[in-house]
């Protein structure tokens, strides 16, 4: 069952320095206050997992939490550049970043198969990419019945996932709608997992298109309102498309970053 | 002076774009240029485009650009919303998607497209943001139309990654790599417009946007670039297609 714990509970409680981290949200419902409770909590050594590494994942890679990054498309959405990611790999600041590189449909497939318990899922791609012959954790194999060649990835199962949801209710099932991603298969995956959410309800009346994750498969649940911002919710409030194009400006330099860390994070 | 006389090279690029789409052809759709085209197409003579963003939103119908693939907007508009996995397993993979329509920084002449470093991949000059969900759509989809802009640092002649594979080294690449679907059928640039050659599968110049000229197309690429025998101009935009583009309005500022 899950318990109902603070955020800054939640962190402290469930992660250590050098775990492996999945931050999951598909644009919509980012854990962007989770990701800052990881900053103020002065992590370090993390292995960090998302596809879409965002502007969370510039903010921990510029504040030096992050050791090793596991992504598949690592922009500003609409935007431009992740300069603090940038920079770190290209001229290792605040120190030099490891990435372990996959397209959407390879790091999908790999929290698919750590949420089903297998070493590795099979897809057809990569063959013929960069990708292929960069990364690691992807592999040739062939299948069995048909003889055709096809590509292993291996499985991904974060020491703790963290998710943020719009609802949980006072046993700590949760409930999320909207663009899901593929965050069930992260908290699948995850050996543990942490969902931060808008509101604790009585009742989690249903919702087109809603997931709902029972208390039993989730470690903690933590209360954060606005904990997607600038993100969004669906259903509380919308994306702030203005600020992603605002984190242009504030990422580029590395003074202005820390200072605005500062001000609005620390 | 007739609104269709003057516009822009980019403005023609999204126009001789949405023109290659038509209604009811199930569209993946990579964020900015490709996003752009589709949604005028839309407005225009496809309102029956069937357009799948890579968050899942299957049929979505924006009234504004949208700034990132999983804005709000394609959400609450989308016929239904699928999972990541689910919409590349089960939607891309098997190959149900008609048209992946697809932007990258770079080119070569096989269509193959570098959207992750230039340099050397262990320590790059300029690290971009990667694969996103390009190399299987590039591989998956039934067909490829890829959209970017012409110059001698965007069509290269050696890529310095391959995120995307379009023809890879030639004929009879993607058949030996077991990619399904037939790959890029043509790139639509703010010059004109390329297609593979049938038997050499490299890009060559085809359609000339108007008032382009073709030594300006050649000095823009980094390769010895193939002109058609016959090559044609592409038709001008009409005053209801510049409307049209102009009326968009972005969801970002």
């Amino acid at each position: 069952m899950a318990e109902i714990v603070s955020l800054q509970e939640g962190i402290g409680s469930l992660l250590k320095n050098g775990d492996t981290v999945a931050l999951e949200g598909f644009t919509h419902l980012i854990p962007m206050s989770a990701g800052h409770e990881i900053i103020r909590q002065r992590f370090e050594e993390l292995t960090v997992v998302r596809l879409t590494p965002d502007l969370i994942s510039d903010q921990l890679i510029g504040s030096g939490c992050v050791k090793k990054l596991v992504f598949s498309w690592g922009g500003n959405p609409g935007v431009g550049s992740l300069h603090r990611f940038r920079d770190a790999v290209e001229h290792g600041w605040p120190h030099p970043l490891e990435i372990d590189e996959h397209s959407h449909a390879g790091l999908t497939n790999r929290f698919v198969a750590g949420a089903s318990g297998l070493p590795f899922a099979v897809m057809r791609g990569y063959r013929g990419t960069g990708l292929d012959m960069f990364t690691a954790t992807v592999a040739p194999i062939t299948c069995p019945f048909t003889g055709e060649e096809l590509r292993a990835v291996a499985a991904i199962n974060p020491d703790l996932s963290v998710i943020h949801a719009q609802r949980a209710d006072r046993n700590g099932n949760v409930q999320l709608w909207g663009i899901t991603g593929v965050q069930k298969e992260a908290v699948l995956a995850g050996r543990k997992s942490l969902v931060t959410v808008e509101e604790i309800v009585e009742e989690l009346d249903p919702r087109p298109g809603d997931v709902i994750i029972p208390t039993w498969l989730i470690t903690a649940v933590a209360v954060s309102p606005g904990g997607s911002r600038p993100s969004y919710a669906a259903g509380y409030y919308q994306r702030d498309n203005d600020f992603y194009i605002a984190w242009d400006t504030i990422s580029r330099d590395r003074e202005t970053f820390l200072s605005w860390m500062k001000d609005n994070v620390l | 002076m007739e609104l269709a006389d003057t516009y822009t090279s980019d403005e023609m690029m999204s126009i001789a774009a949405a023109r290659q789409l038509s209604n009811n052809q199930i569209c993946f759709i990579g964020i900015g240029l490709p996003s752009k085209a589709a949604n005028l197409a839309r407005r225009l003579h496809a309102p029956d485009l069937i357009m799948i963003y890579e968050s899942g939103t299957l049929g979505a119908k924006p009234t504004k650009l949208p700034l990132s693939i999983g804005d709000g907007e394609l959400a609450e508009t989308a016929d239904t919303i699928v999972s990541v996995p689910e919409i590349f397993n089960y939607l891309l993979q098997p190959g149900k998607i008609d048209i992946g329509f697809l932007g990258a920084a770079q080119i070569d002449r096989y269509a193959n497209l570098n959207s992750t470093v230039i340099g050397d991949y262990n320590k790059p000059s300029v690290r971009l943001p990667g694969a996103g969900g390009a190399p299987e759509i590039a591989s998956s989809s039934k067909r490829v139309i890829v959209m970017l802009r012409q110059s001698t640092k965007s069509f290269v002649d050696t890529l310095p990654f391959v995120t995307s594979v379009g023809f890879g080294a030639g004929p009879g690449d993607r058949e030996k790599l077991g990619l399904k679907g037939a790959g890029p059928v043509m790139v639509i640039t703010d010059l004109g417009v390329l297609e593979p050659d049938s038997d050499t599968r490299e890009l060559v110049l085809t359609h000339i946007h108007p008032n382009i000229a073709v030594e300006k197309v050649i000095e823009s690429t980094g390769w010895k670039l193939r002109i058609a025998n016959q090559l044609k101009v592409t038709e001008s935009p009409t005053a209801s297609e510049l409307d049209a583009i102009r009326s968009l309005v972005s969801a970002g500022k």
